[in-house]
């Protein structure tokens, strides 16, 4: 097991090419992800707000 | 057929259609790309032969090839969707053009390092203003230059189409990459693998990790790909009735 992760030597360059390869694998499949999500909920929570708005709007009208 | 597939085209440049469609097919994408990603690392650190010349760095190759060969499959797709941005004024096909810039450089980065990582043990340097080298350096200030110019118009469709005809500028970059190593034969070594012409210099017990993880890439970039354009998608629909009616449920 130690043979392999000495990669005959080149340890030093081999496991860097290969961590570097994954992390852009990974950065690219969550950031995407993360940016649909946080699109939505932005959006949600703007639809929120906008209907509050417009139901206090109402309110103080029923009042005057 | 013809009707069939225009009439597909046409769907798939709505947003709308474009949105539920990929969102379908992400999932049996991620899938393929998880099995061939643990297939093909399985393949390329434990299985592979040790090279004869190059001990064990030479499997620096599975990761440095494919990666080299999505930068610039991934700029081709861009160019295209470019140029159908530019013909045909397709919202879509402008959210696909810019969604693959940050990707292709992405994959051009790591292929620079991984690059680098490899000639330093066999070459002997980090770097070599060699042809190849130079080109494929000049490929991801192409694709910065897209993003950056995309990013310094404010509007979102005019700043889409000045990045797209940019990206159809740089196409010319592609052969120089491509022929680099025939052209000015200084330190890159030349094709090993040739698709269509001649016969691959890479015995099979080698060429299979590579292929293997080549359609990785693949599918790690369709996910890639389709989820950005869904968050552009979201972004620059907000408004439409059924962006709207998503929020809702």
């Amino acid at each position: 097991m130690t043979d392999f992760w000495q990669m005959g030597g080149y340890a030093l360059y081999v496991w860097p090419s290969y961590a570097l390869f994954l992390a852009v694998v990974v950065y690219w499949l969550v950031a995407p992800w993360l940016e649909v999500k946080r699109t939505l909920r932005k959006m949600k929570q703007r639809k929120r707000r906008q209907h509050a708005r417009a139901n206090t709007g109402e309110q103080h009208e029923s009042q005057a | 057929m013809w009707k069939t597939l225009k009439r597909w085209f046409h769907q798939l440049g709505s947003p709308r259609t474009f949105y539920r469609f990929s969102g379908a097919l992400i999932p049996w994408l991620f899938v393929a790309m998880v099995i061939t990603l643990a297939w093909g690392l399985y393949q390329s650190l434990l299985v592979a032969p040790t090279d004869y010349q190059q001990g064990e760095s030479y499997r620096i190759l599975y990761v440095h090839v494919p990666s080299a060969w999505m930068g610039l499959f991934i700029y081709v797709l861009m160019a295209v969707s470019g140029l159908i941005a530019l013909v045909w004024r397709m919202k879509v096909a402008e959210m696909v053009a810019i969604a693959c810039a940050p990707i292709g450089a992405a994959y051009t980065f790591v292929t620079l390092v991984t690059g680098s990582l490899w000639g330093k043990p066999m070459w002997g340097t980090w770097w070599e203003w060699d042809a190849r080298l130079t080109s494929e350096l000049f490929l991801l200030f192409l694709y910065l230059g897209v993003m950056g110019l995309y990013a310094a118009i404010e509007d979102r469709r005019k700043a889409a189409r000045a990045a797209a005809l940019l990206a159809l500028v740089g196409v010319v970059n592609l052969p120089i990459i491509h022929y680099s190593v025939v052209w000015w034969n200084t330190l890159h070594q030349g094709a090993t693998v040739k698709l269509f012409s001649g016969e691959s210099h890479m015995h099979p017990s080698m060429l299979k990790a590579l292929l293997i993880m080549t359609a990785a890439t693949k599918f790690h970039f369709g996910v890639a790909l389709l989820q950005s354009v869904r968050a552009r998608i979201l972004q620059q629909e907000s408004k439409a009735s059924w962006v709207q009616e998503l929020v809702d449920d």
